[in-house]
């Protein structure tokens, strides 16, 4: 009679399957196996880093040796908020980031709503790679492009002079504040960088998003007399608003932190990622730069916390 | 010879949930069993604590005599056909079908000559070398049954195979897996919800309610002897009359069962016979079957009896909706139920 | 009032859509038309005359293909760990459900999320407190700690999407865990590997933002792109050299896309 073990031919990898079984009947064991290594690596190489960095704020650097002494203090954090051109980068990497996530709510909407709620199979595809392409293209290139573009003989400026807009450029160039003696190092350069840059950001969630909002509802306000623009103040935008809450948190913390546009395209005010970089550069001052970069991580926590409250986990 | 199968007070629970409720049974060799019962009695939970998916949180499992407890499935000597078949999409059907006999280490050459027999065995010879996607639901089906004969194991477990096929599909295949287990005088066990399937293809029915059997026994007991309320009416669909009506009717407390079938029509002017019972109602619904019609009378009480008669050309007699009818039937056909 | 079908964009909204794609990709097709300009000092647009001689000054240039070096090394190292480690964690979370899993999601996408100049700086300050000097190890392991994640994304939705019941059959046929992962489920991931192999690489050649924190003296290929870009005399090479990532990052990126394709682009 067959027996209750099926038959296996003899000398079949009898220890790999042993293995198996043993594994097979110790199902925690087995998760722990797989689940240790990318577990211990991460632990120790990343949440461990990210200590290193808190550590770090609380030492100081002792002016006279230039060396990080290693005692938990305060006056890191003392420096930081107390000078005044601190404060100014601060608030100055603040603005840009707020003004940056506006700019490319308003441009991505267009490409987003076309590309969710109107384009054909073949278009979608089209499109959704269309915005994935620049998202994954080397971010130096990009930033080096449009160092080119802006230029004084760059693109830009010839395009402008041959539509006989050069008077219009030159009067943005001569806003306070937001203009500078060429677009390559001025804000409003450096801000059109920041917009190229993070618009894919910004389209392919709210993309998602606009592509849930169900047609029957559009359909519906259309059946109740609605206008179309009073079907997307109404209907649409709103049920967007977790897309656009998503997309916004990926401009807001990419503006934050960047250090390299604003040294490649720019005005000379400071940034917070330029403060980090050059102070654990040529300053040696470790504990100023991680103090720095912590600014950037509440800052973070508290828009995450704003835009959970707006749904944008929901539409990640 | 031990039995084939056996539950030995076999529990599964699943957090709070007691799948599988103190089961016991026992499956003999090349027996053809079926286990029936709703969604979520149990019955595809005992199937896969056959086949070692799932292991039993109190009790024991027997297969040939031999415990089973934390016996992996590929060191069990049962196959199992599934419900959408999991053939393997990235294989060819005759490597599907040779699957079992490639990682038990059998060579190539053998490899071909048993699938191409099991093939022929389910009548699919010339489809080798055709993909899973190229093959319809029925085709499909055949590949798997051909996978899981292909060991040559002791025990088949089929999980509703036959859901997804229609109606002259469906009976054609029921004959044929009926004749196959017969000409391999494999043990068969088959879940389904649909009690005519079981009662037509098994030799000893498990009918489960919640987690437990209600009733084990053969196709004819269950339906002519059902235990409890919940067989009478699940598998025979017969009527059931507890309670007041009950006491009211027979005399006796104790609920019974009643086959629609069995029921006829008295008029009102009419004598009673000795040995009927009837009941006065009125006729709420007629459903036309072809071969049967069904009558839905509702009593005094409010509860709903079935009647069935079947059609056998005109009959003038016959009552309309909304008639007062008179209904009887022999106290001897009458099956006392235990309490459920 | 003219009737309209409100399936579909009125010419302005498509005029609008469309500009906005080409603004996303104008930059690019600039950078490669400047590589093959005769000019050499300054952006002129637009350029003077077109030729090749840039490229072949290029690749006589020893330092650039060190970097290069440097940098498909790094990559590929990155790659295969965090083709292991994303793979182990993928299977590890696919189907468990245990306290705190939630929280460990949250960790593997962490690296990705938070801005690279903190994990830069995160990065270095460890580097400093264990006293050890940055070089071509602690570039890979920064590389190799966000590209997990990458990697880790794409082989759990395959997983996700492979039928529990293929594992049952498989055992009930006899194979056991070792053999089901070799026959059932490898070759239903292999797409996911490659492709999650494939985008890891790309973003690791790429990076410059946490590798100028963690390089050292190490050069990859955006450093010294980075090192060029303050020096107005190499102008055209470093052209060159950026049309050079361009193709080279392109292949992977598609290559990956087609592979992952999702399939939902049917009829609405």
């Amino acid at each position: 009679m067959s027996a209750v073990v099926a038959t296996v031919e003899p000398g079949i990898h009898s220890l790999s399957r042993g293995f198996s079984t043993f594994l097979y009947r110790r199902s925690t064991f087995y998760l722990l196996l797989l689940l240790l290594p990318p577990l211990l690596w991460l632990g120790t190489v990343y949440l461990g880093s990210l200590f290193a960095l808190l550590l770090q704020s609380f030492y100081a650097i002792d002016e006279f040796t230039a060396t990080v002494v290693p005692q938990l203090t305060l006056e890191t954090y003392r420096q930081l908020i107390s000078h005044p051109a601190n404060v100014d980068i601060i608030l100055r990497t603040l603005a840009m980031a707020v003004a940056v996530t506006l700019a490319c709510a308003v441009i991505a909407f267009p490409v987003a709503n076309y590309m969710a709620r109107y384009a054909g199979p073949r278009m979608k595809a089209f499109f959704y790679v269309g915005v994935m392409l620049p998202m994954w293209t080397s971010y130096l290139v990009k930033v080096y492009a449009w160092r080119l573009i802006l230029a004084k003989q760059g693109i830009l400026n010839w395009g402008l002079s041959a539509v006989g807009l050069d008077g219009l450029l030159e009067a943005a160039l001569a806003t306070p504040v937001v203009g500078g003696p060429s677009l390559a190092s001025s804000y409003l350069g450096m801000f059109i960088v920041f917009v190229y840059m993070w618009l894919p950001f910004m389209i392919l969630p709210l993309a998602a998003a606009l592509e849930r909002v169900p047609q029957s509802l559009i359909q519906a306000s259309a059946d109740l007399g609605a206008r179309p623009r009073q079907t997307f103040w109404g209907v649409v935008l709103p049920l967007a608003l977790p897309g656009l809450a998503a997309g916004s948190v990926f401009t807001f913390s990419l503006t934050l932190g960047d250090y390299i546009i604003p040294s490649v395209v720019g005005a000379p005010g400071y940034f917070i990622g330029m403060m980090v970089y050059q102070q654990q550069g040529t300053a040696g001052n470790i504990p100023l730069a991680a103090a720095f970069s912590v600014v950037p991580i509440v800052l973070i926590a508290i828009y995450l916390m704003l835009a959970k409250r707006m749904g944008a986990f929901d539409a990640l | 010879m031990p039995a084939a199968i056996e539950f030995q007070h076999v529990a599964r629970q699943f957090g709070t949930l007691r799948a599988v409720d103190d089961v016991n049974l026992t499956i003999g060799s090349g027996e053809f069993f079926a286990l029936l019962g709703p969604s979520g009695s149990g019955k595809t939970t005992c199937l896969r604590l056959i086949a070692g998916f799932e292991q039993p949180s109190a009790g024991k499992i027997l297969l040939n005599g031999g415990d089973v407890t934390g016996v992996p499935p590929y060191d069990r000597n049962v196959n199992t056909v599934f419900q959408d078949y999991a053939l393997f999409p990235h294989m060819s059907v005759a490597e599907n079908v040779a699957y079992g006999l490639r990682v038990r280490g059998a060579p190539a050459a053998a490899r071909r000559t048993r699938a191409a027999e099991m093939l022929a065995l389910v009548q699919l010879e010339n489809f080798g070398d055709r993909s899973p996607a190229q093959l319809s639901g029925g085709q499909k089906q055949r590949v798997a049954l051909a996978r899981a004969l292909i060991n040559r194991p002791a025990v088949l477990l089929l999980d509703e195979p036959l859901g997804a096929l229609d109606l002259k599909l469906r009976e054609a295949m029921q004959i044929e897996l009926k004749n196959l287990q017969r000409q391999l005088k494999i043990t068969f066990v088959y879940v389904t919800h649909d009690q005519g399937e079981a009662l037509s293809m098994a030799d000893r029915v498990a009918v489960f309610d919640r987690g437990h059997i209600e009733q084990l026994d053969t196709p004819r007991g269950l339906y002519m002897r059902p235990h409890t309320a919940f067989v009478a009416r699940f598998v025979g669909g017969a009527n059931v009359i507890e309670g007041e009506l009950a006491r009211r009717l027979t005399g006796d407390t104790r609920s019974f069962a009643i086959r629609p079938e069995l029921m006829s029509f008295l008029s009102a002017t009419s004598a009673l016979a000795d040995g009927m019972i009837s009941c006065e109602g009125t006729v709420i619904d007629v459903l036309y079957h072809g071969a049967t019609s069904r009558w839905q009378v509702r009593t005094e009480d409010g509860s709903v009896l079935a009647l069935a008669r079947p059609e056998l050309g005109a009959q003038s007699d016959s009552p309309v909706v909304g008639g007062k009818v008179r209904i009887v039937w022999p106290r001897e056909q009458m099956v006392m139920l235990a309490g459920s | 009032m003219r009737y309209r079908d409100w399936n579909s964009a009125s010419t302005g909204q498509k005029l609008a859509a469309f500009a906005g794609l080409a603004f996303m990709h104008f930059p690019v097709f600039i950078i490669i038309l400047y590589a093959f300009t005769t000019e050499d000092r300054t952006y002129e647009f637009p350029p003077p005359g077109l030729t090749l001689h840039w490229f072949k000054v290029a690749f006589a240039r020893d330092d650039i293909w060190a970097a290069l070096k440097v940098s498909l090394t790094v990559a590929s190292a990155a790659t295969l760990l965090a083709l292991l480690l994303g793979t182990l964690a993928a299977f590890a979370l696919v189907r468990s459900r245990f306290f705190g899993k939630d929280a460990l999601t949250l960790l593997f996408i962490l690296p990705i999320a938070l801005p690279g100049i903190i994990t830069g700086i995160a990065l270095l300050s460890a580097i400093k407190l264990a006293n050890l000097t940055p070089g071509y190890w602690t570039i890979v392991a920064g590389h190799a700690t966000f590209c997990i994640v990458i990697v880790y994304n794409n082989v759990i939705a395959r997983l996700r999407r492979l039928p529990k019941n293929w594992v049952e059959a498989s055992m009930d046929l006899g194979a056991d865990g070792l053999q089901t992962f070799r026959h059932v489920v490898l070759p239903q991931i292999a797409t996911a590997l490659l492709a999650g192999g494939m985008l890891a690489f790309a973003l690791s050649f790429d990076e410059i933002i946490v590798t100028l924190f963690t390089a050292g003296h190490e050069r990859t290929l955006p450093i010294w792109f980075f090192n060029e870009l303050f020096r107005p005399r190499e102008r055209p090479i470093t052209n060159v050299v950026a049309v050079v990532v361009i193709a080279v990052t392109l292949v992977p990126i598609l290559l990956a896309y087609y592979l992952t394709r999702p399939k939902e682009f049917g009829a609405k």
